[in-house]
């Protein structure tokens, strides 16, 4: 087996008496997809903030190609290549939706601290950023104030800027929620091309069983902040401890409720 | 050329563009427009005002960060200036010294202050920047020895910016005098710092602070390091507002804590970003110009005014000259109730309109 890119070791934090994640173990190989579920409060969205780093953890430690960034700044993950899209939309709201992903691709190009030529100018960062508003569909409304934009669009913005990160490691957190039927299979196809053409390693919170059946390689299962189950979908899936601990009802039923 | 001069940030309403070719030309010709030594005193205020208005809103308006210790950066550069005329003797070397002594002495502080309070909260650097600037306003008043004190500083500007010297006979009616070249010198100067502040909030590194400014936490997250672009722009902003205050020492020959370091003049500063609009930079123009007008003539407008009511009871006594700050705070309050944005955000609204 190759090396992990991304492994995380008895992490936890505790939230006053409150453990919200609780001691989880886990290596994610390079080029895996791994489906993250629990129901809600299970600490998914937490076990994504103490890997991204915005919040520290009590406990335990992240390692990244090998290396311990337990103690690095947001910032400093994301340079190192942990890139986030977040639950809750999270955006620039008074700049155009050009502006967003201009601004991620800049971050990348290192002329952030650039303060004599127009951003304008710079030709090469634009382009790049309208090819990517192409790719989630989103190039028509480019010149559009982001505040403005549908709940739908706003939600493939927030993928847009993840793309255009492009890091080691991408984690979304429910990409889809709250998107109509005919908008949510352009994140899915996105998010299926970054697995199958780019081997890109991809950690996907997500409640939808279609969705994790057609994407992931593998389920973990979060349940009061620790891990419950972890393996192949099928196998997960039919697990007893996940019989169990959704008390008969099986993890369908679990993601159907939610 | 215009577009790359103002850095293709065009003011985006003709009306507006309109406002601000009008004011540039009368700032431009000023002492040919309006000779007389009270108008074109004025109209070197607003260039000064405007500098120092515009790097403040490159930190408010731009990055989203509240300074109570701007009027103490525009007073080192303008006691640079005293000082160094001073101790050197008359001179453009020792207004060029004093002025990058001012500079670096400001932008220094920004660092040491934003270093040590940015990394916490944005309020804490607020309360940290009212504790310095009260702080430094007492030191100065205190080493009378080196400032001048409550008094000031008097000082004499090279010999070519002062009224003696001529280099030539009338144009247009007016003498061809060292004041008139301080007044060009004060308004290239502040027309070239323009254009730079304004080249740089349109710079990569400005839409960085507007993305700050917008999310601080998304910012952090696709990988800026937010206190790095905070401290920054508080070393810009101190840097030109240094410059604004050497430019103000060279026209006025004289620095004093009132002219240059009160806490009044901060609060006109806020203001003057008020009014124009935030995050603008031509909202620092309209306001700077607005402001330094009303400032100047409304007493005399109001003198009139109540000459005129003598005879109706009770309006000669509001509107006597006296009265003058009530109504310039009631303009404010108006100003601010049907212009939230500023004019500038209003002129470009109605625009979209
Ligand atoms: N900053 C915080 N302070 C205190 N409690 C927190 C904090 N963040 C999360 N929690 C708590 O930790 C638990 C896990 O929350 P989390 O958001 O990680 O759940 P989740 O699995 O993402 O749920 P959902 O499916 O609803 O998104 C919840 O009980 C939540 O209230
Ligand atoms: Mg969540």
């Amino acid at each position: 087996m190759t090396s992990p890119i991304l492994e995380t070791r008895d992490l936890t934090v505790r939230f006053g008496g409150h453990v919200a994640v609780d001691s989880v173990t886990c290596a994610f190989q390079p080029g895996e997809l791994t489906a993250i579920v629990g129901p809600n409060g299970a600490g998914k969205t937490t076990y994504f903030n103490l890997i991204s780093g915005q919040i520290p953890a009590s406990a335990g430690r992240v390692l990244l190609k090998g290396q311990d960034i337990s103690g690095k700044s947001v910032s400093q993950r994301t340079r190192a290549g942990i890139g986030r899209a977040f639950q809750l939309t999270n955006l620039f709201p008074n700049l155009t939706v050009l502006e967003n992903v201009r601004l991620v691709v800049q971050a990348q190009s290192g002329k952030g601290f650039n303060m004599f030529s127009t951003a304008a100018s710079h030709a090469e960062m634009t382009e790049a950023a309208e090819a990517i508003l192409m790719r989630v569909k989103l190039l028509e409304s480019r010149a559009q104030v982001v505040s403005e934009l549908s709940h739908g669009n706003q939600r493939k913005l927030e993928v847009a800027l993840l793309i255009a990160l492009d890091p080691a490691v991408y984690m979304f957190d429910e990409p889809t929620a709250g998107m109509s039927v005919d908008e949510a299979p352009v994140v899915l196809d996105l998010i299926a091309e970054l697995k199958e053409h780019t081997h890109r390693t991809v950690l996907l919170v997500e409640h939808k069983m279609d969705v994790i059946a057609r994407l992931a390689d593998r389920i973990i299962v979060l349940h009061n902040g620790a891990l419950a189950a972890d393996g192949p979908p099928q196998q997960v899936i039919a697990s007893d401890v996940v019989q169990e601990a959704y008390m008969g009802r099986g993890l369908e039923g679990i993601l159907e409720d939610v | 050329m215009i577009k790359l001069l103002l850095s293709g940030d065009t003011p985006r309403s003709t009306v507006l563009a309109v406002i601000l070719g009008v004011i540039l030309v009368c700032l431009a010709l000023a002492p040919f427009l309006f000779p007389g030594v009270r108008t074109v005193d004025t109209a070197a205020r607003i260039c000064v005002f405007i500098v120092l208005v515009a790097s403040y809103d490159l930190l408010l308006g731009y990055g989203g960060i509240v300074s109570f210790a701007h009027t103490m950066f525009f007073g080192i550069g303008a006691y640079g200036v005293a000082l160094a005329s001073t101790h050197m003797g008359r001179g453009f070397d020792a207004v060029f010294v004093g002025a990058l002594a001012g500079t670096g002495v400001a932008a220094a502080l920004a660092l040491l202050i934003g270093l040590f309070s940015l990394r916490v909260r944005a309020i804490f650097f607020a309360m940290i920047t009212l504790a310095v600037a009260s702080a430094v306003a007492v030191l100065v008043s205190q080493l009378s020895g080196l400032t001048g004190g409550e008094d000031g500083l008097t000082f004499q500007t090279p010999r070519a910016l002062g009224p003696a010297f001529k280099f030539g006979d009338e144009l247009f009616g007016v003498k061809l005098n060292g004041k008139l070249l301080a007044y060009y010198f004060v308004f290239f100067g502040a027309l070239i710092l323009f254009l730079l502040l304004l080249r740089i909030v349109n710079s990569p590194f400005g839409r960085v602070l507007q993305a700050i400014r917008e999310n601080d936490f998304r910012a952090e997250a696709i990988g800026y390091r937010v206190v790095y672009y905070r401290v920054a722009a508080t070393c810009l902003s101190a840097g030109a507002a240094a410059l604004a205050g050497a430019l103000y020492a060279v026209w006025l020959r004289y620095v004093g804590p009132d002219t240059t370091l009160s806490m009044e003049l901060m609060i006109d500063i806020l203001l003057m970003v008020v009014i124009g609009g935030m995050g603008t930079m031509y909202g620092a123009v309209i306001g700077a110009t607005l402001f330094v007008v009303a400032q100047n003539y409304l007493q005399n407008l109001m003198g009139a005014a109540s000459g005129l009511v003598t005879d109706v009871p009770i309006l000669p006594e509001l509107l006597s000259a006296d009265r003058w700050l009530l109504w310039l705070g009631v303009l404010f309050i108006l100003s601010v109730y049907f212009f939230p944005t500023g004019v500038v955000g209003r002129l470009r609204q109605g625009r979209q309109a």
